[in-house]
């Protein structure tokens, strides 16, 4: 006789609703992992996470936790306003590369700066995916996108911005990481980093932030395994995938 | 209880801490530093949160996490911060949360200067930020009042799950009178925060705090949920004084600092044996229609008095509906009017009867 | 003889074809013979006795499509 045991099922964290994302776009994958963190250590019925502007700006209705909907770029002084009055919740923010790395820079900057113990989740696809496909800060160089019809041009619009080793530099960050999901076992390391940053929060040792290289098949003009495919190829070897900062190190376990 | 005598800004700072705020974000600007500065000392001391963020826009937008977080929050800026904070507000609104914005008006527009005005009047009653929305306003005239209204503001707000902002100039910031802080305030009836994104899930459903409604229907009916908490502030809770209306023949409308201006006038003017009357509207919105009910007949001229170049105007028309002609006096960019220029306008106006 | 077997919510799926690309064992593609009620082409396993209940797919479904069991035989 054989008895059945569950591999993997769709996780607590996530609601019932049908995800409004593009087919195979990386968001759900994301998604996924940061619903899956949040049950694992238990922490999910005290979360309050910090919905953004972008593709994913409804999901508000698909983390099972309390949600905030903030302004485009604003998530992370909204989750400082959260996390001071609420410091034994747990606060995330989950943001596109429009809304941190855009307009949302000074926030991401100074909530870092403060040391605030937040958790960012900043899901970089290299476009603007919600508004119809604009370049991106971290639009690559030569990238054609609706409004770099030729390319991406250092001259006029200068070089991509990376976010997790600026973020590094400042004092105030515990850790810092950029993963990607391309595969099964970049997806478990993306979720072990996402595991770290939270218990990291979790224990009152500041702030966090997690650097996805996701991507837009829409937008690129590309099948989802195509894009991830580019992704790898393109992305990762101007956006190198590791640790960037870890003030834990050395720390006892 | 006892008077302490304290500058504005520092009382109102303290005013807020005994009205139960738990948290203030803000950003320095001239003429209102004195407040974050206090607060920055006496909320950690009171085992509250005080934070100075990188700008007005990563201040409110604190005060919107807070205040969706179920916490009394605060802000406080002056006239180029309070613009840049209007998408917050208009989230804040949107969203229903409580939170408490003081404003302390400077000359504009742009950067303008740092002396008192009331150029904020028309951002401030007609909405700065987009969309369907307004702010209860208040306009306090003394270093006592603003400290009973600001105690009183932060009910106020989880009432109509609204922000209120309190209005005053730079002069009201920067002056020193003896306060009360420990006066009676008006009671709301308050009912518990079941909607705030707490995160402590455990006994109910989770909440979401957000403005978005994607479908029309859907935000049409959130815009006339909203339009009936400020039909009901129209209705019931316009707030104004009247002064000095027994016969009346001229009637001056001004608020804050320019009503204790006129008040100065009144007097002089009662020396030449001119009876005027000053309306003093306490809140700006709603703006309070009902005292042009009450004015006596012998009143026969209204003279508007501001610190701008007459953003009140239009309101006092709407709210006079054509019963006396109405003139206007006003200084700006920083300018204080003194009472005499008040006098000399009313002698204008009683004197040749002229007419705006 | 399977090691497991996958659960498809077969209106969930978008057929974004994302999943047949990491199955070790091949047995998954889009069954153009069918679409759901959103207009999309759904997964289905094509040799479903050839599953090793990995879960490489349900781990890169963006949608929590795909539900994996293994079969563990009882203790004697």
């Amino acid at each position: 006789m054989n008895n059945i045991e569950t591999v993997y099922k769709k996780s607590e964290g996530l609601t019932d609703k049908y995800l409004t994302y593009c087919p195979g776009c990386t968001h759900g994958i994301i998604h996924k992992i940061v619903a899956e963190v949040l049950v694992e250590l238990g922490i999910l019925d005290h979360t309050i996470g910090i919905a953004s502007v972008g593709c994913s700006v409804l999901n508000y209705d698909f983390f099972s936790c309390d949600m905030i909907q903030a302004s485009h770029g604003r998530a992370p002084a909204v989750a400082t306003g959260v996390k001071r009055v609420r410091p034994n919740n747990i606060v995330f923010t989950y943001q596109g590369d429009g809304d941190l790395a855009s307009i949302g820079i000074a926030e991401a900057i100074h909530a870092a700066h403060r040391g605030e113990n937040i958790t960012i989740i900043f899901v970089n696809n290299a476009i603007y995916g919600m508004t119809g496909g604009q370049m991106a800060p971290t639009t690559l160089i030569g990238q054609k996108t609706t409004t770099s019809p030729n390319g991406r041009d250092e001259k006029t619009q200068g070089l991509p911005l990376r976010i997790a080793e600026m973020i590094a530099t400042i004092p105030g960050a515990t850790y810092v990481e950029r993963v990607s999901v391309h595969n099964p076992q970049n997806v478990r390391k993306a979720k072990k980093a996402v595991m770290k940053a939270f218990t990291i929060q979790k224990e009152n040792k500041g702030f966090t932030l997690i650097e996805f290289i996701s991507t837009c098949p829409v937008n690129w003009g590309m099948t989802p395994k195509d894009a991830v495919d580019w992704a790898v190829d393109n992305m990762i070897p101007y956006y190198p995938l590791g640790v960037y900062k870890d003030k834990t190190v050395g720390e006892e376990k | 209880m006892s008077k302490v005598l304290m500058k504005g800004n520092e009382a109102m700072a303290l005013a807020a801490i005994k009205g139960g705020c738990e948290a203030f974000y803000g950003y320095p600007i001239t003429p209102q530093n004195e407040l974050p500065e206090y607060l920055s000392k006496h909320m950690a001391l009171n085992g509250k949160v005080f934070v100075q963020a990188e700008s007005e826009i990563a201040a409110i937008n604190m005060v919107y996490g807070a205040a969706g977080a179920g916490a009394r929050v605060l802000t406080s800026s002056s006239s180029p911060g309070i613009a840049l904070k209007q998408e917050g507000i208009s989230y804040l609104a949107g969203s229903e949360l409580p939170a408490v914005i003081i404003n302390v008006m400077r000359g504009g527009p742009g950067l303008g200067g740092i002396q008192p005005s009331q150029s904020d009047y028309k951002q401030i009653t007609k909405g700065g930020g987009n969309g369907d929305y307004y702010l209860y306003a208040l306009a306090p005239e003394t270093l006592q009042e603003a400290v009973n209204l600001i105690k009183e503001a932060f009910d106020i707000a989880d009432y109509f799950r609204n922000p209120v902002i309190i209005a005053v100039d730079g002069l009201i910031g920067q002056m020193m009178e003896p306060v009360d802080l420990d006066q009676d305030i008006q009671s709301w009836d308050l009912k518990p925060k079941t909607w705030k994104a707490d995160g402590n899930r455990k006994n109910r459903d989770k909440n979401i705090i957000n403005s978005l409604y994607l479908d029309p229907y859907d935000l049409e009916d959130h815009n006339n949920h909203l339009k009936a908490k400020y039909d009901e502030m129209k209705e019931k809770h316009q707030r104004y004084e009247l002064i000095n209306m027994k016969d009346a023949e001229i009637v001056v409308i001004a608020y804050g600092s320019v009503s204790r201006i006129a008040r100065s006038a009144i007097e002089i003017l009662e020396t030449k044996g001119i009876k005027c009357g000053i309306l003093r509207p306490i809140t700006l919105f709603p703006y309070p229609e009902k005292a042009f009910k009450e004015l006596p007949k012998t009143v026969k001229n209204l003279l508007v008095v501001e610190m701008s170049t007459g953003q009140m105007v239009d309101d006092v028309k709407i709210a006079d509906e054509f019963q006396h002609p109405i003139h206007f006096y006003g200084r700006t960019g920083g300018v204080i009017p003194e009472a005499q220029e008040i006098v000399d306008k009313v002698l204008e106006i009683v004197g040749g009867e002229k007419h705006e | 003889m399977a090691k497991g077997r996958i659960i498809i919510d077969t209106e969930r799926c978008k057929g974004c074809n994302l999943c047949t690309f990491y199955c070790p064992v091949n047995i998954l593609k889009l069954d153009e013979t069918t679409t759901n009620s959103k207009g999309y082409t759904p997964l289905m396993t094509t040799d479903p006795d050839k599953c090793i209940a990995c879960g490489f797919c349900a781990i890169m479904c963006p949608d929590s499509v795909i539900t994996v069991e293994k079969f563990v035989k009882e203790a004697k």
